[in-house]
């Protein structure tokens, strides 16, 4: 603890390489956290930033290269050998037990004993206060249980966690998702307050200007290697922009986008009341032409699946208008929604696009039973017939169409789901994050596929907070932030300036949606 | 030629695993025909499948209901439910004192109101489940009480004896369900061979039997996809009620009388049945042909027990140690593909 001009570098990663299943998310970085400092970490989705961070707290292991602490070269084996080292994780989703009280969240598996070996409740329940009290949150109760506390105060909670416990370095992986725009703030006082103290921190937000308010120093990441790292105080939104994009806006495809038809989508007014979980929507309109493929851009956060999820009528308590090639919809059965010519590709590929227990064909099928039966019976030879020219048309590599579907690659998967999207012959496709968690050439063939879809006369939104993409393969770009929409840009006007601003722009009449009565 | 073969004893292996169920059947049959030569008489085989179609019929509901991510304990209450239902109505009819009449409906109908009786708690049931988001596990363990309790209600716990019933009322012939039947085979035998094609047809060869593997596989999954995730939990717990109200007719046919008791403790063979099948309580993976092999298993097994004069202690004890082994198996060859 003494004499920290000595040596002021906390924690330092050098050339670290790591490699997942054969693709690299980390090619050679090189990190250095100062004592005292807030170090931001920014680059588009999949450029790294998160790997970096579970190997700097020892959640993954690096295929090569060392961390030095204090300028020692030590071993990460495990987030134990980390935590030992005063290093703790804030993860940007909430990893906390909601039916246990707030004083149990913050000391599982760490708990105060006794003399007698019992757990030492009154020491926990103190220090989970002043804890508590420190983050300017003393109103939370130590015995509340936290699956009853909204969304900002169990980020508090959260953060608590990592601090209740001696801590050196604090990484946090975009620890202002969930807050509103009223805790921001005391958040960063908590920030400069931990810096005082001697605490680093190594922070990850998509919101540009939050990061340059309270970082001092920013390194920027591109494909898994740093491209840019310098003062905060020298540095601006576009430099940063710049450096995340990789320079000059990736080229357009030359193709005319095809001429858009008529409206087949109008949404009027879309609301969803703010839920633990999940960001309200405050009355979105937008609308969507045949052969449109609409970019819907925004960062973590910001209302788009909550958006695609409302006009599926997954959500019972929304409200508004939505409108489909001229027939309202209502109620909430997504069942009727992909009748009338809706489908959907969900975000999140494992949790809620594919059925695991099915072999692809079957995954493929699924929203077209109906049309594919005849009197009730269903032939497995129509149904490998219809949907063996979707899975070649989409170029899902798989060994047959009777395989297991979990035996497919992450691209693949996502291929399958989309395919059974197509196969229902949607007036309207919503793809959420399509290329998520996608290797480079089935990214490639998902957006090509969007786009021959889109020509062929269908309207599609596709979700996405990588902004290179949204340049790359929208007609037209809608981008939301905190629950709204925010632009609404022809793709000639979206560059990433016009984007990324648009896209951390916060309501000026209010703390946004969450911040209201 | 080495690697070659070695792929080949893999994937003989992986057969052998795959049809365990099956192998371990013929093994027990031939193990009990050898050891006993009382168990391949007819007489014995008769008895045999008697007791398997029980279960089985029992077993084909329950599959459904586990496939779509549930549970139903009540299949067991609601058989001994229907069964009084039929025994009152046929011995002694529907009193309506408001009118000071009793009606006797005709046999057929009979059978017809407590099939509709099992389907209305199976759809009681899904409707628990499926709307008010009631654990499956609650939902029926709920039902498996009341429905006993209707039972017992219903009899004031005694026995409804002599269901012959009289040809001046038009209602003879419902001991027919429970005896012999076309071939020498017992009627019960009947229904469930008809029910198991039924079942088959129905889980490989239709929308509604995808869509109950699509919801216990990920039933997040499949309400996106479309499917209609209430109404796919409500019918299975109605195919279940439907199979448990059969066996109930069944067994007050076959004793000529209708007892409240009857029925206790059947869920529990019939959800060994659908484990030893290889379908997985998860959800999601399974089938009918399986289930029907795992009746099988359980009927072969306390069969043969009792004609080697096994204690029926040890029978169960034998039970527990198969219902293990073959989820243990499943577990391995799981993690191994």
């Amino acid at each position: 603890m003494n004499a920290p001009s000595v040596t002021p570098t906390v924690l330092e990663a050098r050339q670290i390489v790591k490699v997942f299943d054969g693709t690299v998310a980390l090619a050679g970085v090189d990190f250095r956290l100062d004592r005292g400092r807030v170090h931001a970490l920014i680059g588009e989705n999949g450029a790294g930033k998160s790997t970096l961070l579970k190997v700097l707290a020892g959640i993954e292991q690096p295929t090569e290269g060392q961390l030095l602490v204090d300028g020692h070269v030590v071993p990460f084996a495990s987030v134990r050998d980390a935590a030992a080292r005063g290093i703790a994780m804030i993860h940007q989703e909430l990893q906390l037990f909601p039916d246990l009280t707030v004083r149990e969240n913050l000391f599982v598996g760490r708990e105060r004993r006794t003399r007698w070996g019992t757990v030492a409740w009154a020491a926990q329940e103190n220090a989970a206060r002043r804890t508590l009290e420190r983050l300017g949150h003393a109103s939370i109760s130590p015995r509340a249980r936290v699956g009853s506390l909204s969304l900002g105060q169990q980020q508090i909670v959260e953060i608590a966690r990592a601090l209740v416990h001696d801590v050196r370095v604090l990484l946090m992986d975009e620890p202002t998702s969930a807050l509103t725009s009223a805790e921001v703030p005391v958040l960063f006082q908590v920030i400069r307050d931990l810096t005082r103290h001697g605490v680093s921190i190594v922070y990850i937000s998509h919101r540009l200007e939050e990061l340059l308010a309270i970082a001092d120093e920013v390194t920027v990441l591109r494909d898994g290697r740093v491209v840019g790292t310098a003062p905060a105080a020298e540095v601006d939104v576009p430099w940063i922009v710049h450096r995340m994009t990789g320079g000059a806006t990736r080229q357009k495809p030359v193709e005319a986008p095809a001429a858009a038809g008529a409206v087949v989508l109008d949404v009027r007014g879309l609301t969803l009341p703010a839920k633990p979980g999940r960001t309200a929507l405050d009355a979105v309109s937008f609308d969507v032409r045949r052969g449109e493929l609409v970019g819907l851009y925004g960062l973590m956060g910001a209302g788009r699946t909550e958006l695609i999820e409302s006009v599926m009528g997954v959500h019972p308590d929304w409200t508004g208008h939505v409108v489909l090639d001229g027939t309202e919809l209502r109620g909430s059965d997504v069942g009727r929604r992909v009748e009338a010519g809706l489908a959907m590709v969900p975000e999140d590929r494992q949790a809620a696009g594919l059925v695991q227990t099915l072999s692809v064909c079957e995954n493929i099928t699924l929203s077209s039973l109906g049309q594919l039966s005849r009197h009730g019976y269903l032939s497995p030879r129509a149904e490998s017939r219809a949907a063996r020219p979707l899975a070649e048309g989409l170029r899902v590599k798989t060994p047959s169409l009777d395989a297991p579907v979990t035996a497919l690659s992450g691209g693949n998967q996502q291929k399958v789901v989309l395919a059974r999207g197509v196969m229902s012959r949607p007036k309207v496709l919503l793809v959420d994050e399509p290329t998520r968690g996608v290797d480079v050439g089935a990214k490639g063939e998902i957006v090509d596929a969007l786009r021959r879809l889109a020509a062929e006369g269908m309207g599609i939104v596709f979700a996405t907070a990588d902004l290179a993409e949204v340049q790359a393969a929208a007609t037209r770009v809608l981008v939301m932030a905190r629950g709204r929409l925010t632009a609404d840009l022809p793709v000639s006007e979206a560059t990433a300036d016009a984007l990324a601003s648009a896209a951390s722009s916060t309501p000026p009449d209010d703390g946004g949606p969450h911040g209201r009565p | 030629m080495a690697g070659h073969s070695r792929s080949e004893g893999r994937s003989a292996a992986a057969l052998v695993m795959k049809l365990r169920a099956l192998i371990a059947l013929a093994l027990l049959a031939v193990t009990f025909s050898l050891l006993s030569p009382e168990f391949l008489t007819a007489s014995n085989l008769s008895i045999l499948v008697k007791h398997v179609a029980i279960n089985a019929i029992l077993a084909i509901g329950m599959t459904f209901v586990i496939l779509s991510g549930g549970i139903d304990l009540s299949v067991g209450s609601i058989a001994g439910l229907c069964g009084v239902v039929a025994g009152g109505l046929l011995s002694r009819g529907l009193e309506l004192q408001a009118f000071g009449v009793v009606i006797y409906f005709h046999t057929w109908l009979v059978v017809a109101i407590a099939l509709a009786v099992g389907m209305a708690v199976g759809a009681l049931n899904g409707w628990l489940v499926a709307r008010l988001g009631v654990a499956p596990f609650i939902a029926t363990l709920g039902s498996l009480y009341v429905a006993r309790g209707a039972a017992l209600l219903t009899t004031g716990g005694a026995t409804f004896p002599n269901l012959a019933g009289s040809a001046a009322l038009g209602n003879r012939g419902f001991a027919m369900l429970g005896a012999a039947g076309v071939l020498g085979l017992p009627v019960p035998v009947w229904v469930m061979a008809l029910l198991a094609v039924a079942a088959i047809f129905l889980a490989a060869y239709t929308p509604f039997g995808r869509q109950v593997y699509a919801v216990g596989g990920n039933e997040r999954a499949a309400l996106l996809a479309g499917v209609r995730v209430g109404r796919v939990k409500l019918f299975v717990y109605v195919i279940s009620g439907f199979c448990s109200a059969l066996v109930g007719l069944i067994i007050a046919a076959q004793l000529g009388a209708a007892h409240p008791a009857t029925g206790q403790t059947f869920e529990l063979n019939a959800i060994a049945a659908v484990v030893l099948g290889g379908t997985s309580l998860m959800g999601g993976r399974g089938t009918i042909a399986g289930t029907l092999v795992g009746a099988f298993v359980i009927g072969v097994l306390a069969d043969g027990l009792v004609l080697l004069g096994v204690s029926e202690f040890w029978q169960m004890v034998v039970k527990g140690l198969v219902i293990v082994l073959a989820v243990v198996l499943d577990q391995f060859q799981r993690r191994s593909s």
